[in-house]
């Protein structure tokens, strides 16, 4: 018999049910939920007169579509929409008895950070939530992924999903990485070459010397974008580092339990004698920094390259490329070091960690942005924003002329005000490019927090190796 | 949930590929606590100019194409953000079937919750059923989901793979939750166990 993968450990440590064709039940050991995807779910309850199953393990945070702007604990400061959002959110936590933590609470912050940092997401642990980027949580070794607000309903009734098993894939990053080269570069380097759906109907494990030198935030910033590549979720295997990060969170185990817990999460690996179904390697040494060109986040190149023409793809991307260099405004031929930009936002699930702050600061220190560029730093979590500020890492993004906002999704998906105008061009460190993302019209440039700092100085797209 | 079993409509051609959900609905229309309403809303930025007037030439503004039950597209549709707003706006303009190449995992299931079928054909199949589409309100294809057949224009017929226990649900119209909760003895179970093996969970 073959040895079996991190995957399939997980997936077979969860099965309740299994019928005959293989579809499964899941049991679900964490449940996230925000305000833009459950709405619909909670009142699906309420009309066939059900009860959450397991509130203890149900977690509710309101990030996507909250201000992230001062005295928005003031409803009134709130758009209308955003208020029943919230407000209906508010209620339902209460009524279904859920853990919650409102924008008034230091602990609130996007989903994907907050779970992380309260403890809530442990190594071999299911966690969904109506988000596809459920899929950070894989940096601890835990099958995440993100799910329709019909699962969410489901979830919440029965405490399982109905999953059929995904195939196993690997993505190998061997060696070192080269200066300037960061956690987001690699994700993004990945998307590049198998496309944005080379990982349908697959679940990632990321391996490799590269990986295992990453910290656990750039462990997430990877797994964060498994989603982009079409996969279901992505996976690190839990090290030191893991545990190191895990112990003494409010919501991790404690004493006994711990040493417990320990014991399983040192046998989450992937055995040498586990078959892959697909296997992609990169080398790190290979891996330069990236930013997208396009509409997709597979429209990937270093930047040391030149804007792409339509003609040098093949199939169905010929016209998406024409149609993608349209929108963007951009010339082929053109370096893309010299597009200009016109705003940078920093922050989002991928990149709103401490780290990613540290390491745009690191760059932006004793510097001005660009003229006529506008800088958004949007942490992450509410402690993440205070652990910033005690760092001086917000006096030096104020002094620089960015706007040191409050937690939350902000201008990664633009629902609330935070919205680039029509054909604002905007260094981004989220994880879509897609047309209209960040705003009606508005063009998206994906890259790493220490290239969009780099870029938000200069006021063009910008080799953050040159500034280092 | 509404059934699916036969459909005979209008077929309406989008050959993109990676149509994504910002694309399908963007996310200014992700503010209701509702489900319904949104087809209004379906493909918005490509539907409608910054004065919110109709684009003439986008599919599905074209006379032909008003009335679509189906949409052919192609590879990786649905692409993006787990948004059922997504599905949710399809179904309200109309269509209950979207056939292409490939389709993101999160969107293909969501369809399935909605009573919509998506379907995933060969590629030299899709580019048929797009040649067939592009004749505009004669493009009538007829999808059957017992038989696993899509019927072209022409008499044609095309079969189609689909997971047994989706199309059981589609065709009857089951409540999956209502479903799993006859399963209810298994989640004891199981949790009972995993409590015991896992108590720090
Ligand atoms: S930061 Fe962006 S990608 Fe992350 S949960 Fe919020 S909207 Fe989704």
């Amino acid at each position: 018999m073959t040895g079996k993968t991190l995957y399939d450990k997980i997936w077979d440590a969860h099965v309740a049910h299994e019928a005959e064709d293989g579809t499964c039940l899941l049991y679900i050991d964490r449940h996230l939920v925000h305000e833009v995807t459950s709405p619909q779910a909670f009142e699906g309850l309420r009309m066939a007169g059900r009860q959450v199953r397991a509130p203890e393990k149900t977690i509710a945070v309101p990030d996507h579509n909250v201000p992230t702007t001062a005295g928005r604990e003031d409803p009134s400061n709130m758009t209308e929409d955003s208020r029943i959002q919230v407000a209906a959110l508010d209620t339902n936590a209460k009524e279904f008895g859920i853990h919650y933590y409102p924008v008034t609470d230091i602990r609130q912050g996007i989903v994907h950070i907050v779970g992380p940092e309260q403890g809530w997401t442990l190594p071999g642990m299911t966690v969904v939530c109506g988000d596809s980027h459920t899929a950070t949580h894989g940096a601890f070794g835990a099958l995440a992924h993100g799910i329709g607000t019909s699962e969410v309903e489901h979830v919440l009734a029965t405490q399982t999903l109905i999953q059929k098993k995904s195939k196993n894939m690997k993505v190998e990053i061997t060696g070192k990485l080269m200066p300037g080269v960061t956690a987001k570069d690699i994700t993004l380097a990945v998307i590049g070459e198998t496309g944005t759906a080379g990982g349908t109907g697959y679940v990632i494990e990321y391996c490799g010397e590269a990986i295992r030198d990453l910290s656990m935030e750039g462990r997430m910033t990877v797994c964060n974008m498994a989603i982009e590549g079409g996969a279901r979720a992505g996976l690190i295997a839990p090290d030191e580092k893991t545990f190191d990060y895990v112990m003494g969170r409010p919501h991790a185990p404690k004493g006994a339990q711990w040493e417990a817990a320990l014991i399983w999460w040192k046998t989450l690996f992937t055995d040498e004698d586990a078959e892959f179904d697909k296997v992609v390697t990169l080398k790190g040494e290979d891996i330069a920094p990236v930013v997208t060109w396009g509409t997709s986040p597979e429209d990937v190149l270093p930047i040391t390259d030149v804007v792409p023409s339509p003609e040098d793809f093949q199939g169905g991307k010929v016209d998406a490329a024409r149609r993608s260099l349209e929108y963007m405004g951009l010339v082929p031929g053109t370096p893309l070091s010299d597009v200009s930009i016109d705003a940078v936002f920093i922050g989002s699930c991928t990149n709103g960690r401490i780290e990613d702050l540290r390491a745009a600061a690191e760059i932006v220190k004793g510097k001005k942005i660009a003229e006529g560029v506008r800088g958004m730093v949007v942490p992450g979590s509410g402690l993440v924003r205070a652990q910033a500020e005690e760092e001086g890492l917000s006096e030096i993004f104020e002094a620089a002329g960015f706007e040191w906002r409050l937690a939350g999704c902000s201008m990664c998906l633009a629902m609330n005000p935070d919205q680039l105008a029509p054909q604002e061009r905007c260094a981004s460190t989220s994880n879509r490019n897609f047309e209209g993302r960040q705003g009606f019209r508005g063009r998206t440039h994906l890259m790493s927090p220490a290239m969009a700092a780099a870029a938000a100085i200069s006021g063009k797209l910008t080799d953050v190796r040159e500034v280092m | 949930m509404d059934k699916f079993t036969t459909l005979t409509g209008i077929a309406a051609p989008m050959p993109l590929i990676n149509v994504d959900t910002d694309m399908i609905i963007p996310k200014q229309f992700l503010k209701t606590i509702k489900r319904s309403g949104l087809g209004v809303n379906l493909f918005d930025e490509m539907r409608y100019d910054s004065e919110g007037n109709e684009v003439e030439d986008f599919v599905l503004n074209k006379p032909a194409y008003r009335e679509a039950q189906i949409l052919v597209a192609g590879d990786n549709f649905g692409c993006g953000s787990s948004r059922e707003h997504a599905p949710w706006a399809i179904k309200d303009f109309g269509i209950s079937c979207v056939i292409a190449p490939s389709f993101a995992d999160i969107f293909f299931n969501n369809c399935f919750k909605n009573g919509i079928l998506p379907i995933a054909l060969p590629q030299e199949e899709v580019d048929k059923l797009m040649d067939d589409a592009e004749r505009g309100s004669n493009a009538i294809i007829t999808v059957d989901l017992e038989s696993q057949t899509i019927t072209g224009p022409d008499g044609g017929t095309i079969s189609f793979e689909v997971d047994a226990f989706k199309k059981h649900c589609l065709l009857n119209g089951l409540d999956d939750i209502g479903l799993t909760l006859e399963k209810v003895a298994s989640i004891d179970t199981f949790e009972e166990q995993a409590s015991q093996a896992r108590p720090w969970v």
